[in-house]
């Protein structure tokens, strides 16, 4: 599927996590994901208006992407404990690409996700919310460079 | 030995009781024999985050539809399903859930396909039970494995397909999607991914009585007489109604078939669980637009 082009390097860790595991235990590591999830900073907890809504997860997420002058991608997410599903796919995305360059994360493959073997785990229906995510983070991405 | 009912009075003035539990009566009645206590949420991940003591979880998605054809899974799969959770056909089984009970009550009309005798829906879900400070935990739960007997599932009582649906046109529907998704405008629920539906509309002459109306703020099922209220006064229903109800993939409308069966009696309510993604894929089947319910002429 994405075998043949070339991930960041802890984006490639956890795909090969995930994929070396057994259907129950993918979901187990989608869990602990979601509980490793970096709270908001400040300056977004206060101005959840300033960060973007995922409306393609089935629980709303805020999402905001920033560009620093060296073009490392920084990237914040928002999601209740009552969606442990959502946080997993933010964490996926915050764990695989946080502090990469903005040319990295754009090569990211659009689909890179369906080697993570989750559609067994969640159905295929659920995972279209973190093709939506990546979607918005690299749009966010060009906009800020 | 029989589960006893819950006695709650808010319960007892519905027509068949016997399918709710209160928060209280679980309470009190967690870990007797006979009773299971099944976890069904929209999120795949929301058991394993803690759960009632004991209770095992059954998936919407993974679990209850077969993975290839668009179908629930068959008798076969049903019964390992069961088996394996330590349910068996004679067991009281309590579902509960996120969201209103929405998934509960979808694997609880999946189970009656089946034919499951006692089958009971937990008043207020996951939500209520909750926000009363009752006992979560993340332990897992280890039921011991049970027979269930391979029972054929019936799809001719309270499921309808769209060849059913067609020659209904003219009797009572309802759609229970959301306003935006009833007119046309939207192709899918406000705020969830797009699942494909290449029109929009709604099946004429279906009334639209979103789905979440029959839910209080605490996701309690509103009382008997509010629910009459909207689906008997408002919207003219009758208990003797032939009715079908119907959504975009057949769950919100669960809900409703759990309302109007076992809160308001109704005789004969089907489920379409083809839905509008069905339905607004079909060529040639008519469609209105609109707020009206329109007609088929």
């Amino acid at each position: 599927m994405t075998a043949s082009v070339e991930l960041p390097p802890k984006l490639s860790e956890l795909v090969d996590d995930f994929s070396g595991l057994g259907v129950k235990d993918r979901l187990q590591l989608l869990l602990e994901l979601s509980q490793e999830l970096p709270p908001l900073p400040g300056r977004y907890a206060d101005h959840r208006d300033a960060m973007e809504q995922v409306p393609e997860c089935q629980t709303p997420l805020f999402l905001a992407v920033e560009v620093d002058p060296e073009q490392t991608v920084h990237l914040f997410f928002d999601a209740p404990p009552e969606a442990p599903t959502t946080r997993g796919f933010a964490s996926i995305m915050h764990t695989g690409l946080d502090g990469e360059s903005a040319d990295t994360v754009l090569g990211v493959p659009n689909d890179f996700y369906l080697a993570l073997g989750l559609g067994e785990a969640v159905s295929p229906l659920r995972l279209r919310g973190m093709a939506a995510m990546l979607a918005r983070i690299k749009n966010q991405v060009r906009s800020a460079r | 030995m029989p589960v006893p009912n819950d006695t709650d009075s808010k319960l007892s003035a519905y027509a068949h009781p016997e399918r709710l539990v209160t928060t209280q009566w679980l309470a009190e009645h967690l870990g007797e024999p006979g009773l299971v206590v099944v976890e069904s949420d929209e999120d795949v991940l929301l058991y394993d985050t803690g759960h009632i003591p004991g209770s095992v979880k059954v998936d919407w998605h993974t679990e209850l539809n077969d993975p290839v054809t668009r179908d629930y899974v068959d008798e076969q799969r049903f019964a390992e399903i069961c088996g394996e959770r330590g349910i068996s056909r004679d067991s009281t089984v309590v579902f509960y859930g996120d969201r209103n009970n929405w998934w509960a009550t979808y694997a609880l009309w999946v189970f009656s396909l089946f034919g499951h005798p006692d089958v009971r829906i937990l008043d207020g879900g996951r939500a209520k039970w909750v926000a009363e400070g009752r006992e979560m935990t993340t332990e897992q739960s280890k039921p011991e494995r049970v027979e269930y007997p391979v029972i054929e599932r019936d799809d001719s009582t309270i499921r309808a397909f769209k060849d059913q649906v067609l020659a209904h046109l003219g009797k009572p529907l309802v759609d229970v999607r959301s306003p935006g998704e009833y007119t046309g405008e939207l192709l899918h629920m406000p705020d969830y991914p797009q699942e494909g539906a290449v029109r929009g509309g709604h099946i004429p002459g279906a009334a639209s009585v979103p789905w979440a109306r029959a839910a209080a703020q605490d996701g309690t099922f509103k009382s008997r007489e509010d629910l009459e209220d909207i689906y008997q006064r408002e919207q003219e229903l009758s208990p003797d109604d032939d009715v079908i109800a119907y959504c975009r993939i057949g769950e919100r409308s669960s809900h409703t078939w759990f309302v109007l069966t076992h809160l308001l009696g109704f005789g004969q309510v089907r489920n379409y669980d083809g839905s509008w993604t069905e339905w607004g894929n079909s060529v040639r089947v008519p469609i209105a637009v609109g707020t009206e319910r329109g007609s088929v002429s």
